[in-house]
């Protein structure tokens, strides 16, 4: 237990520093550099012309759908994980109970194949 | 007090160095990185590159790095201020932090976890989250669609990464990250990596690895013909550095997955004496800069996708693969009575 | 180990706050952002106790891609919030009552806990010594044979959930124009390409 969270200190120190780093670089400019900002400067960048509009529109529902079945694969592959390093010991029974698994996730993947949740238009 | 010292303060002060250590020599390599990329991309198409600024143009990182310091940095107005400014920060951190775990040598790595590899995973699949704040917040439609874009792409090769992540854990048998380089070291030198007998696995890992980082021929969330510049297109000076820094840092990333999963990390190409007394860092920084020179061959070479082929490719040909490839994997490792 | 005991504090103390803040943030973005932060101080809970596998599968899943779904949701779905934020106090009493009511079940619920005193019994397997076995490997070894029941129907939620969610959510365009490789390979000079003799001054 002791080693174990003796690993996980650096981890902690590691991502404070780049976090420092990263913030570092990110005050620098607002020291150093000129700052004369004028409306043109800080509107939105359009192709030469006002924006019409707010720019946070609706958009199509197939992000959506992207992330969703995104989040079921994920969950997927986590539960893969704990089978694939211990392979070795859960012999032939973990094998066909992972299989068996892996064949009902196939028939949803068949599925969304089939109405095309997968094209992209 | 020196006790207090020795326990606590002088491991501490091992920690921070090697940290630092690590971070700064991360951040010279991608200087040099970044200069080889352009330097391979002008030769390709038969120009010279950046060669005005130190000799042979070496010194042309630094002074990008400079410009980016003394350039104004712009907050349109119509922004969300603290996201904005978080976003950059987000990417750029998240992008150094998964270097925690890499082993450079046996026994070179600042933390040295079970779960190095899930570690990786996590920490680069959380490079989306820059992406879509910047996108959003910047509050201009150009941004905003570069992030859909962005976001939608990650996620998609995300799922196949993770597939090949798996086939090679079973092999390896562990998910700490040296460990799986000492499972290479099978005395075949480079015959017994794993980029031989799981070739299927590496192809489609080293393409999803560009697809990933948004590298080209991947780039739609920042194809400047379309979408000006995706979503980092209302970002100047040091925020704008830092989402290309956590870009190409990201990059290195993958390069050094793709040598630690596939090209035996810091093992010699030979099992023979003398190439053994080469330090383990040298083999694992060319076998990461030969990587990185497929991907900028990758990058010169290749047109660009279109968005509904990109997509097409990750759900309909590298999804059924790579888990076709973890059930065969699977199969042999059990038949055969292999697994570890 | 003080540090530990330090960094349980931090982890706790952020992961509660985080909590308080996302239900009280005016932006839903900003609640979603404190939501991940709870997200990782969890994390950094799991690893304290000695569970490095669960905490990183919980930055992967739900860091990783549930918030990102959330944060999909909330960014795009351009919801005008003055307009919500205008019904509230007529909502607000069946909301409170709501409240309430969940709340006196919760602490009826807590109240009367009490375990089975077989219940030790009937763990299938004890937790080995963490140094021997990691956490993962700790995890696969039961899961996939002493919980199978368990594990399949874990599968069958997730095939539940993406047949609704294909249900829900596709909308076919029908005048979509979309790439058929096949036809695309299978096409030949002859079907292409049409030959015509063109008479001077004539056209065609």
């Amino acid at each position: 237990m002791e080693q174990l969270l003796s690993e996980y200190l650096p981890i902690v120190i590691f991502l404070g520093l780049s976090a420092v780093i990263s913030i570092a670089l990110l005050i620098v400019p607002f020291v150093i550099a000129p700052s004369n900002p004028d409306p043109e400067k800080l509107s939105a960048y359009e192709c030469g012309f006002e924006a019409f509009d707010d720019s946070r529109m609706r958009f199509d529902v197939k992000f959506y759908l992207v992330a969703i079945l995104f989040i079921i694969f994920d969950l997927e592959v986590a539960f893969l994980f704990p089978w694939a390093v211990s392979l070795g010991d859960v012999g032939l029974f973990g094998f066909w109970s992972m299989m068996a698994f892996l064949g009902v996730l196939t028939i949803g993947f068949i599925y969304e194949w089939k109405k095309g949740a997968l094209e992209w238009d | 007090m020196a006790e207090l010292w020795t326990t606590y303060g002088f491991p501490l002060f091992i920690i921070v160095g090697q940290s630092l250590g690590v971070l700064v020599g991360l951040l010279l390599f991608t200087a040099y990185i970044l200069y080889a990329d352009r330097k391979i991309f002008a030769a390709v198409q038969m120009r010279r590159g950046p060669n005005v600024v130190g000799p042979w143009g070496l010194l042309q990182s630094f002074a990008d790095l400079t410009k980016f310091l003394f350039k104004e940095a712009i907050i349109p107005s119509s922004a969300n201020k603290g996201i904005y400014l978080l976003a950059p920060v987000i990417t750029a951190t998240l992008a150094l932090s998964a270097w925690a775990v890499i082993p450079f040598d046996d026994g070179w790595v600042v933390a040295d976890i079970n779960v190095g590899l899930l570690y990786v995973l996590a920490f680069s699949s959380l490079g989306v989250y820059g992406i879509i704040m910047g996108g959003w917040a910047s509050n201009s439609k150009y941004p905003f669609m570069g992030a859909l874009r962005s976001a939608a792409q990650m996620v998609s090769y995300e799922v196949s990464l993770g597939f090949i992540v798996v086939c090679v854990l079973m092999t390896a048998g562990s998910m700490n990250l040296s460990d799986i380089v000492r499972a290479q070291d099978t005395g075949a030198g480079m015959f017994g990596w794993y980029w031989l007998i799981h070739f299927p696995a590496f192809v489609i890992f080293f393409i999803s690895a560009i697809a990933e980082t948004n590298r080209p021929p991947f780039d739609l969330p920042e194809a400047e013909s379309e979408l000006v510049a995706g979503y980092a297109t209302e970002y100047s000076s040091t925020p704008f550095l830092l989402f290309f820094l956590g870009e190409f840092v990201a990059i290195n990333l993958m390069a050094a997955m793709v040598t630690i999963l596939f090209l035996g990390g810091w093992l010699p190409p030979f099992d023979w004496g003398p190439l053994h007394a080469v330090p383990g860092i040298i083999w694992f920084v060319l076998k990461v800069c030969f990587v990185f020179f497929l991907f900028a061959m990758v990058r010169a070479y290749v047109p660009r996708y279109r968005y509904d082929q990109l997509m097409r490719l990750g759900w309909k040909v590298f999804l059924p693969l790579s888990l076709g490839w973890v059930v065969v994997t699977a199969g042999v490792l059990v038949a055969f009575d292999l697994a570890p | 180990m003080i540090v530990a005991t330090i960094a349980f504090y931090i982890f706790a103390g952020v992961a509660i706050a985080a909590g308080f803040m996302v239900i009280a943030a005016r932006n839903p973005v900003h609640s979603v952002l404190f939501l991940i932060l709870a997200f990782f101080n969890a994390a950094g809970l799991f690893v304290l106790m000695g569970a490095e596998f669960l905490a990183m599968i919980l930055i992967i899943v739900y860091v990783g891609a549930v918030a990102v779904l959330f944060l999909f949701v909330v960014m795009m779905l351009d919801i005008d919030f003055a307009e919500l934020r205008e019904g509230f106090l007529q909502y607000m009493p069946i909301g409170a009552l709501i409240g309430l009511i969940v709340l006196l079940e919760l602490l009826l619920v807590a109240g009367t806990w009490t375990l089975a005193p077989e219940v030790a019994s009937l763990a299938a397997s004890p937790i080995p010594p963490m140094a021997d076995v990691t956490n993962a490997e700790a995890i696969g070894q039961v899961m996939y044979t002493q919980y199978v029941y368990f594990f399949q129907a874990a599968g069958m939620v997730l095939l539940v959930a993406m047949i609704g969610a294909i249900v829900l959510t596709l909308r076919k365009k029908p005048d979509a124009q979309r790439q058929s490789i096949p036809d695309q390979v299978a096409r030949t000079a002859e079907t292409a390409v049409e030959l015509k003799k063109v008479e001077p001054g004539q056209g065609l």
